[in-house]
């Protein structure tokens, strides 16, 4: 049995803790903002907030986020308005969109830490996470847009 | 009337019936105005310029299949073509919008169920659903727009002629009314549908939205929030989780199987065998053992606990170390003639001097960030899918089939794709769900495929051997050109053993050559697949333009020349070619003449790219550019790249210029995300992506090993060059594949120039530091 906070809810599961969060956050709670794509740590779709620290969640047993407290895209900003996803909108950086969301999850985490982010801030922080469509000129341009706009929400 | 079944996610899908794939579509809400039939009108004769009409099912341009409108004024637009990245379904609907006269906040779309009887085809591949159905969608949208019109004539007792449509409104300008559309839907809908003959097309100088900048994607706020659902998030209410084992081999089946333990994985339900089919497979799965569970991660613990023995089957002999030798030494004999001008051997021999090359291209998987995965449940005889598919109606067809159902008992409701390039035009996936839904009474089955499935057991892009040879004068000109293309084929998937590329793959840049030589000779030796080859983001494009575009360079080095200057030279001046004439025989079924290759364009996008770049700017030590351009899918695109090759041969793209004609253009700014993202994906083939097989096993499994471009090392800044499209009555170019096939000989290009070092093979990966 563990208990954690997702989203400002109290969740608790008494099944298999090795579960990744992964799959308890799409498969148990319909949260499928979270995204599938490698589960080995090698493309960031699954991107969310630990405790405010930005964390894969495909590689998080359950067990380690007992007592946590999580944030998904879903709960990034309650209308889906945080100055990133702002940005991505009127920069139109998707193509097919599934790996935005890690994206902006992590982009978000980045511009917690570093309002200002230079290129090699936001290489280092954004290399994990993968665009297949290659967003990435985009995805550069918009967390610029939003932290000159304050990017934190 | 009650609002269409269009497939939003009909019934009671958990998630996707709450919104319908359309954030605020507020489907319940909905009056439905233009009447709609069950069965579409059969499609005109004789009307299509450019269409899909040679594709199966063609095209249709009823408005009521297409259009709906509330009384509060919403406009629903079905899109029937998919989505996975290129923007269609924000395109499709500015096409209808602007011919509607509607305000685009005031336009929702809804995707369409696979059911080409009623929307035409909707395989979408090809880089044409713009081309195919532009003119279809422009006549429903014209005529939605007259229907509107002669109900509010009819309303005010006005001839018809007085009216005039648009801003979402009817206005009659000498009485001072005005109707929205709203108000006017209803009377439409008993209307009929305007002949063919009497529609009136906007003028292209009145668009509103076709051609403009700025338009947002209609998905862009579900995307942004995650609310979007992909095949992969589709929930039903009681629905379990499934994977599957598949033999490593293609063709392999299970020798012995032990589900014991697997059966004690708490979650763990049911192990299911799904037999593998005969070669060639077509869409069928490969077969192999699925464990259903309560949630993925059960059945994955499930599935790591089956213990099954393979009998690997003939194509455990693949190894691509030992099938490149063979391809090499296929290339370096005679094979098949595919177009042959003027006398080679004469012209060889007379040569002052001669120049030969071997590239290797290997197999490359489309990746797409979304694996395959779908929902299939099957209810009192009654099979629905939801799936991320780029062929609906394929899907529809193979699941009725292998499922044994009539095919009117089978929907397919399309979700987003998590990206496509090709591997989802491919539905064994969809129907190894069937399989498990149908093991489990009918309950809804959600089946996903692992990154490691996707990498074992694609549909790989080919792998390629090209030669070739040049005979150059004494001015450092060609005289002679013969190239030998090698690389299993495509067909493979559907006859027993073809050795030969087909002529969708010959006409991807190989016979369709457009150089001015006089003496030409291609051949295709035999290659035997020993995977399933699949498409892939421009397929055939990929191999043949990195030979033809890397040898380029390399003659225009002996000669001594300017790359850019001598490929110009080749191209030659500007002129119209009839691709039949060079031996291209096939054009999504329609007449290649349609479609004749004009080098003067193909020299445009060279010299844009070129000015774009300074090409011939002095760089210092340890930078250079290289230059690539390329016919296909009825766009030319040429790509300029800058390198950066530092200590170690460690290499970096600080900037690439594309430039693209794709004839007229509806959404200049999805344009340019095409040839950006192309610009990525062809980076990443170039430098550093490559599936190899061992004892007919996929070496690399996921990320780890199938190394793909990141932001770190993704060329820094990307220019786009569109070139002006002309009127709309020319036919509208490919978008979401040409882009990619220059790309990796630019990169090639530029590297020698940097270096001196020619790159022969892909990908660069450390060819730089050895």
């Amino acid at each position: 049995m563990a208990s954690f906070t997702i989203n400002g809810a109290l969740h608790t599961f008494d099944g298999d803790l090795e579960m990744p969060l992964l799959w308890y956050l799409r498969d148990e709670l319909g949260l499928t903002g979270t995204k599938f794509g490698c589960g080995i740590a090698q493309c960031g779709a699954c991107t969310i907030h630990i405790d405010g620290a930005p964390s894969l969640a495909c590689q998080t047993p359950l067990a380690l986020a007992e007592g946590r407290e999580v944030i998904t895209i879903e709960g990034l900003s309650p209308e889906g308005n945080h100055p990133l996803q702002v940005a991505w909108r009127e920069l139109n950086v998707a193509q097919c969109g599934y790996c935005q969301t890690g994206q902006i999850m992590q982009a978000a985490a980045l511009l917690q830490d570093t309002p200002n982010p230079t290129d090699a801030d936001i290489d280092g922080v954004m290399n994990g996470n993968l665009c297949r469509c290659g967003t990435y000129p985009r995805i550069r341009a918009a967390i610029k847009q939003a932290a000159s706009k304050g990017g934190r929400l | 009337m009650i609002f269409p079944d269009m497939g939003a996610g009909g019934g009671d899908l958990a998630n996707v019936s709450r919104r319908g794939f359309v954030a605020g579509a507020g489907l319940g809400a909905l009056v439905l105005a233009l009447g709609l039939p069950r069965r579409s009108v059969a499609q005109g004769q004789g009307e299509a310029k450019f269409g899909a009409d040679g594709m199966p099912n063609g095209w249709r341009d009823d408005p009521r299949i297409f259009v709906a409108i509330a009384e509060d004024g919403t406009v629903t637009i079905t899109c029937h073509r998919q989505e996975m990245g290129q923007g269609v379904r924000t395109s499709i609907a500015m096409v209808v919008a602007e011919e509607l006269g509607a305000d685009w906040d005031k336009v929702r779309v809804v995707q369409a169920d696979g059911d080409e009887a009623r929307y035409g085809n909707q395989d979408t591949d090809g880089s044409r659903s713009l081309r195919h159905f532009f003119m279809p969608l422009r006549r429903v949208g014209a005529g939605a727009r007259m229907m509107l019109e002669q109900a509010a004539a009819t309303r005010w007792d006005v001839p018809v002629s007085e009216v005039r449509a648009g801003e979402h409104a009817v206005i009659h300008a000498a009485s001072g009314r005005s109707l929205g559309y709203g108000e006017l839907a209803r009377a439409a809908s008993g209307l009929p549908v305007p002949e063919r003959s009497s529609i009136r097309l906007k003028d292209s100088s009145q668009f509103r939205y076709i051609g403009r900048e700025g338009i947002g994607l209609v998905d862009n706020h579900d995307i942004t929030t995650g609310r979007a659902i992909y095949g992969i998030d589709a929930r039903a209410e009681g629905m379990f989780y499934a994977v599957v084992s598949r033999s490593p081999v293609y063709g392999g089946k299970v020798a012995s199987l032990d589900e014991a333990e697997a059966l004690k994985v708490p979650g763990v339900v049911k192990v299911l065998r799904i037999e593998a089919p005969s070669i060639p497979s077509e869409f069928q799965p490969v077969g192999g053992v699925a464990v259903i569970a309560r949630n993925t991660w059960a059945a994955m613990r499930g599935r790591d606990a089956l213990k099954i023995t393979w009998e690997d089957g003939p194509n455990a002999v693949y190894s691509s170390d030992t099938y490149r030798q063979g391809l090499e030494a296929a290339v370096r004999q005679p094979g098949k003639v595919v177009r042959n001008e003027g006398d080679l051997e004469r012209a060889m021999a007379g040569a002052v001097r001669r120049v030969e090359a071997e590239y290797y291209i290997p197999h490359l998987a489309q990746t797409p960030m979304e694996p395959p995965a779908a929902l299939v449940r099957i209810q009192d005889g009654r099979c629905e899918a939801w799936a991320c598919t780029q062929a609906p109606q394929v899907t529809r067809a193979r699941l009725a089939q292998r499922l044994g159902l009539p095919e009117e008992a089978v929907t397919v409701h399309v979700t987003l794709l998590g990206g496509g390039f090709g591997r989802k035009s491919k539905p064994d996936f969809v129907l190894e769900a069937g399989l498990c839904s149908q093991a489990m009474d009918g309950a809804p089955v959600k089946l996903t495929w692992t990154r490691e499935d996707d990498l074992s057991h694609g549909y790989y892009g080919t792998v390629s051997v090209e030669r070739l040879e040049a005979g150059l004068d004494s001015n450092g000109r060609p005289v002679a050109w013969l190239h030998r293309s090698a690389a299993p084929t495509i067909a493979a998937l559907f006859a027993p053993d073809p050795k030969h590329e087909m002529p969708i793959e010959l006409g991807m840049g190989f016979v369709n050559m457009p150089f001015a030589i006089p003496n030409i000779r291609l051949e295709n030796p035999e290659a035997a697949a020993h995977v399933r080859v699949g498409w892939y983001r421009s397929v055939s494009n990929i191999p043949h333009a990195f030979a033809i575009q890397s040898f380029v360079a390399e003659l225009a080095h002996a000669a001594g020349r300017d790359p850019k200057d001598y490929l110009l030279d080749l191209i030659g001046p500007a002129r119209v070619i009839d691709p039949t004439d060079l031996g291209d025989a096939w054009n999504h079924g329609e007449d290649p003449k349609r479609y004749p290759i004009d080098t003067g364009r193909l020299r445009r996008v060279v010299e844009t790219a070129a000015a774009g770049i300074e090409w011939g700017r002095p760089l210092p030590r340890g930078r250079g550019l290289g230059i690539a351009g390329h016919y296909s899918f009825v766009s030319y695109v040429a790509v300029a790249v800058e390198v950066e090759v530092g200590e170690g041969g460690a290499f970096s793209v600080p900037r690439v210029d594309i430039a693209v004609d794709c004839g007229p253009v509806v959404n200049p700014e999805r344009v340019r995300a095409q040839m950006e993202g192309a610009v990525v994906m062809g980076h990443g083939l170039a430098t550093s992506a490559e599936i190899s097989f061992k004892n007919g096993r996929a070496e690399q499994q996921n990320f780890d090993l199938y190394e793909l471009t990141r932001i770190a090392t993704a060329p820094r800044e990307i220019r786009v060059h569109i070139l002006p499209g002309g009127n709309y009555d020319r036919p509208l170019g490919g978008v979401g594949e040409p882009g990619l096939p220059p790309v990796a000989p630019a990169i090639a290009n530029a590297i020698f120039a940097a270096t001196g070092k020619r790159i022969r093979r892909l990908p660069v990966r450390d060819q730089l530091s050895t």
